[in-house]
């Protein structure tokens, strides 16, 4: 069973990688969530 | 469409799966280089999903340079990005499978080069989509994907005009693959090509939202507390 730890960190990275990314798209959606209810907000507030 | 994205999740996750058991148990053990050699199922994959999603970019492009809509310019941003992510998992696990194999992580041969200037190319790209604000951004872009895809070709046919210590393609070129190996390579091709598809999907969704929000915030700036333009 050569080369094990390499095979294992390349496939760990990998995921790593794609994890991170799926992260920061998440945290986007997050922030644009907020910034959509403060837009309702402050639609509301103009309105009244 | 919105009850699509989960059971194409649940999908492309089980194949995902799959993909990986058949990585590690399912493919037969190469009998030089051993284990190591399973780091091929997803730098090969990986490399195959960038090169395509620079094409989808390219011609995102091209069609944004024709009829200036605004849904090819998103597509190409969205292309670019995934295309980044990817071809940093191929520069990544390929100098982790040439340390054990060629003793070193890295050589500056015309592959791993040409390589890594694409990655330069599409992160200049993405820096320039980020950070300019002007009006003819997604124009300079589109012109710098064209540019940028150019480079694509040359990266996958390095090998066989120049002399390089990376191995032969799988396909078209001088090397050659046991079938069962090439199963498994292109089950992880599929399960790859269908996350890549999903990540960009939702973040194109994401990029439409975050225009439309923008433009929210542009009009909601045009307008006194009344509601009257100012």
């Amino acid at each position: 069973m050569r080369g094990n730890g390499y095979l294992f960190a390349a496939y760990a990275i990998t995921w790593i990688i794609h994890i991170v990314y799926l992260g920061t798209i998440v945290s986007r959606y997050s922030r644009l969530k907020r910034e959509i209810e403060e837009l309702k907000k402050s639609g509301v507030r103009s309105q009244t | 469409m919105k009850r699509a994205f989960p059971i194409l999740g649940i999908l492309t996750a089980l194949l995902l799966s799959y993909a990986l058991y058949m990585a590690l148990i399912g493919a037969p053990t190469e009998q030089t280089m051993g284990n190591v050699q399973r780091i091929f199922y997803y730098h090969v994959p990986s490399a195959w999903t960038a090169f395509i999603l620079f094409f989808v970019n390219f011609g995102a492009s091209v069609f944004y340079l024709i009829k200036r809509q605004p849904a090819a310019d998103i597509v190409a941003l969205v292309s670019a990005e995934v295309g980044v992510v990817f071809c940093t998992v191929v520069l990544v696990t390929g100098p982790i499978w040439a340390r054990p194999v060629w003793g070193i992580w890295w050589t500056w041969d015309m592959r791993l080069t040409s390589t890594l200037v694409l990655w330069l190319i599409y992160v200049s790209y993405l820096f320039l989509r980020r950070f300019s604000s002007g009006g003819q951004t997604p124009l300079l872009a589109a012109a710098l994907a064209v540019l940028g895809a150019l480079c694509v070709p040359f990266v996958y046919f390095s090998i066989w005009f120049f002399r390089t210590q990376h191995p032969q393609p799988v396909m078209g070129g001088g090397g050659s693959i046991d079938p069962r190996m090439l199963h498994v390579l292109l089950i992880n091709w599929l399960a790859f090509s269908c996350f890549a598809f999903l990540v960009c999907w939702s973040r194109y969704r994401l990029e439409r939202l975050q225009r439309d929000v923008d433009q929210a915030h542009a009009l909601e700036s045009l307008l006194d507390p009344r509601g009257r333009v100012r």
